[in-house]
């Protein structure tokens, strides 16, 4: 055991083995290739099963995280994965795009001296072992209560509810406004960092527990929510997500060649664009590309350009560095990848040709002042420092509002003023009785695991009122 | 999956209508409104206008011109037929009012988009004068319909193959002249649309177009589809797609029409060898 000990203390944190950036800059193929048996032994084998578990802590679902890590070494990989399903429902997703270093990872006592736990990249694997290689055995489900409930979205929120309540007994429905399930995992992730056929396989799970999905529904048109209790639904969860481009603002906006984030990564990789013509969509594919802001929508954007051919793409950002709001992973992946940074730099009006097409921009540098009501310090632009700066693509990912469609066509559900839905936070109840909502509906633009945490404080509050009253 | 219950080809094979089972959507759907089909699993969110539905047997009826990959694709599809996707009802329905004489012009395909319209207008107890036209008279489609949901109707062709020789905007200013028209309701390509507000403008009416900007979604959350309104973007999705044409800044629509001109031959010239190849 003493020996063990001493190797436990040595071990480097093992790296994701990943393709090499110079050959994954141009194809859409996933970035790591995730852990082998091995290395995931020898990841799990550095964690010092903590008494009090900071890295729990730094969870937003409180996952039992030293205890999977334990059943990783033991080789017990099913119940490891059981170990997480019991708090987070879609771990393969979570573990490709959680922020670790600002949660679990982040509060790992070991990255106190030495590198954290890659306690996402282990959660990646026994969750892809189990898709890959698992029995696929399902859950046990309650009796049938004859509840219904119809869940609109089919965002990481959405599913989180619906799987939560298809297995307490409840007859649910989830009403999704594309074509295809998943919201932004599958619209607006691209599938060199979250594949797609990952996400299909969990709404499929959904299915078979006996989850039913029904798309090309824009609730809000197509039906109501009035329709729905109407129907004979008992509750309604809403999930629908941030889905209103924020644009700079800025004259030229409207020219050929500027997209929102949401079209370009639509088009791309819900419409599969990057396949055209095998796909019928099409995109502008920029040679010299801009894109605006720093989260991770900005690199999903600057990374997609790159990958359709681009020979420049620079990111263009009004503060600095450490503002930059995105996954350190994917700042880090975007460098090795050459997009350009330019920071503390802000524009101020596209130019284009007779044609309506971008051609260039105006920019000015700005400096940073006292910190702002999110407590990042303010950019303010420099007198006299406008230059110009050639694109032929440009893509604005500088965040996004509450899509009105379905709250302003629906009666009694009260709003706050930027238009999110108000709801007790402790139960995500509405104002409006029978119905809940979480994610990034309520909270603004967040993160997957906060969705789906919202999803689960949801679930549990509405499984109360069907067994119990509003 | 939405199976296409009745087709027809129209003014000479460009035109297509389309019956389509859409239960949910023909139940809500109200004059102006649009729906988004995707034939298939590789296929492009197309928009088009509902030119007719039937809450009853739940069904809706699109009528589209034939003019790149898409439309073709479409075209290809027989009853019995599915599209993969259909999305809907999609935007702002008509505001119909009850105003006095109010015109309605319809130029090409833009005179399925006007149908309804023009009889909504007149249950609600307009006198309308409907004007409608076509390059050609083998390219007019719905004079009959029109006939019967208008009070007076008036039809151009571009050539004098039929009826007036002329545009639809020598006869509106025709009309103008004679009679006190209270709106005026201008559906059909976007110069035409452009000309009709001109001659609008010139006369003080009111006019509505339908603006068919490019679309992904129709739902409002991707922006492309935006316009610029009295100089304002708006999302022709979900703001519109009718404006007050006054308003509209025309000479940008017919720019962003053309974005994808380049990448729409090459979907058309793949489009067309693989039909050949398949005989
Ligand atoms: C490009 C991009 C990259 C991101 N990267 C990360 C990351 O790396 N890590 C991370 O943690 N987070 C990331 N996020 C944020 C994260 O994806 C979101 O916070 C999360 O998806 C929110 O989940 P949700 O279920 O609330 O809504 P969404 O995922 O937005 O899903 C909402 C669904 O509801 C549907 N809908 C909307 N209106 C209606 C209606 N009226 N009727 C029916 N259906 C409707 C929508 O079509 C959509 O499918 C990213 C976001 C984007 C856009
Ligand atoms: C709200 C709305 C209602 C419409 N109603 C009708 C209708 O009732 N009947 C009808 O014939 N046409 C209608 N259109 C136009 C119709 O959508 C286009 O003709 C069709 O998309 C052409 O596709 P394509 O692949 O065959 O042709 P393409 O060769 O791809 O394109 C031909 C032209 O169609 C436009 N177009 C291409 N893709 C789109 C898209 N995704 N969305 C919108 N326009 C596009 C482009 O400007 C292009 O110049 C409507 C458009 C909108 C926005
Ligand atoms: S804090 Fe780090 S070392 Fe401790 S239990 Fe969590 S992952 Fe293991
Ligand atoms: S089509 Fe996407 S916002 Fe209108």
């Amino acid at each position: 055991m003493v020996e063990g000990k001493t190797k436990k203390e040595k071990m480097p944190r093992q790296p994701m083995p990943e393709q090499e950036a110079e050959i994954r800059r141009r194809n859409f193929k996933e970035v790591p290739f995730g852990y082998t048996r091995e290395l995931a032994l020898k990841e799990a084998s550095r964690c010092l099963q903590c008494k009090n578990p900071s890295c729990v802590e730094g969870c937003p679902v409180s996952v039992d995280i030293p205890g999977f890590i334990k059943l990783i070494t033991e080789g017990e990989f099913t119940k490891s994965i059981r170990k997480i399903w019991e708090r987070n429902a879609l771990p393969a997703v979570c573990g490709r795009v959680c922020p670790q270093e600002a949660q679990c990872e982040g509060n790992c006592i070991l990255g106190k001296k030495d590198d954290p736990v890659a306690i996402g990249n282990l959660e990646r694997f026994v969750a892809d072992l189990e898709r890959e290689k698992g029995t696929g055995e399902l859950p046990p489900k309650a009796a049938p209560t004859g509840k219904k409930v119809a869940v609109v979205g089919s965002g990481p929120s959405g599913l989180t509810v619906a799987g939560d309540l298809i297995l307490k007994g409840h007859d649910v429905t989830v009403f999704e406004a594309f074509h295809k399930p998943g919201g932004v995992l599958v619209y607006g992730i691209p599938e060199f960092r979250l594949p797609k056929e990952i996400v299909y396989s969990e709404v499929n799970f959904l299915e078979r527990l006996g989850v039913k999905v029904e798309c090309n529904n824009v609730v809000g048109r197509t039906v109501s929510l009035d329709e729905l209790f109407e129907q004979g639904y008992d509750a309604i969860y809403l999930g629908v997500g941030a889905g209103l481009p924020r644009f700079l603002n800025i004259p030229g906006e409207n020219l050929i060649g500027i997209y929102s984030a949401n079209e370009y990564l639509t088009r791309s990789n819900l419409m599969k664009a990057y396949l055209f013509p095998e796909y019928d969509t099409p995109i502008v594919k920029g040679k010299n590309v801009a894109i605006f802001g720093a989260g991770n929508v900005a690199m999903d954007s600057a990374r997609t350009a790159m990958r359709l051919g681009a020979d420049k793409v620079r990111i263009i950002y009004r503060r600095s560095k450490e503002e930059m709001p995105a996954r350190a992973a994917e700042i880090h992946h975007a460098e090795q990848e050459g997009i350009e940074f330019y920071l503390l730099t802000a524009p101020t009006r596209f130019l284009g040709d007779d044609k309506g097409r971008v051609t260039g921009m105006e920019c000015i540098k700005m400096e940073l002042g006292e910190p702002d009501d999110s407590g990042r310090r303010r950019p303010v632009p420099l007198e006299g420092s406008k230059f110009q700066l050639e694109c032929d693509l440009a893509v604005i990912a500088v965040g996004a509002g509450a899509n009105p469609l379905l709250t302003r066509s629906t009666d009694g559900l009260k709003l706050n003023k930027s238009g999110y839905i108000i709801t007790d936070p402790a139960t995500g109840k509405t104002s409006k009785k029978g119905v809940w909502a979480g994610g990034d509906i309520v909270t603004g633009s967040a993160t997957v695991i906060l969705a789906m945490g919202a999803g689960r404080m949801a679930s549990d509050s509405i499984h109360n009122y069907l067994t119990l009253g509003w | 999956m939405f199976e296409i219950l009745k087709r027809q080809e129209m003014a000479d094979g460009t035109v297509v209508m389309n019956e389509i089972s859409a239960p949910l959507i023909a139940k809500k759907a109200q004059p102006g409104q649009f729906v988004i089909l995707k034939a298939n699993e590789t296929g492009e969110r197309i928009p088009l206008t509902m030119a007719d539905t039937d809450p009853k047997k739940g069904t809706i009826t699109i009528i589209y011109q034939v003019v790149g990959k898409s439309t073709n694709l479409f075209k290809s599809l027989q009853v019995g037929d599915h599209f993969q996707d259909v999305i809907g009802p999609l935007g702002k329905p008509t505001h119909l009012e009850k105003l006095g004489t109010v015109i309605c012009v319809g130029g090409g395909t833009g005179v399925a988009v006007l149908h309804p319209i023009t009889r909504g207008l007149k249950q609600i107890g307009n006198r309308v004068i409907a004007i409608i036209g076509a390059r050609t008279k083998d390219l007019l489609i719905l004079e009959d319909k029109m006939k019967v949901a208008s009070n007076e109707l008036h039809v151009c062709t571009d050539d004098g193959s039929y009826g007036h020789h002329g545009f639809v905007t020598d006869k509106l200013k025709e009309v103008l002249e004679k009679e006190d028209v209270k709106l005026v309701v201008g559906i059909g390509p976007v110069p035409m649309m452009k000309f009709v507000c001109k001659v609008t403008e010139e006369y003080g009416v009111k006019t509505l177009v339908s603006l068919n900007a490019i679309m992904v979604d129709g739902t409002g959350m991707c922006g492309c589809c935006r316009v610029s309104i009295g100089g304002k973007t708006q999302f022709a999705c979900v703001d519109g797609p009718e404006f007050d044409g006054h308003q509209v800044d025309f000479n940008e629509l017919m720019q962003r029409l053309d974005a994808y001109k380049t990448e729409e031959a090459i979907a058309m010239d793949k489009y067309s060898c693989e039909c050949k190849a398949a005989g």
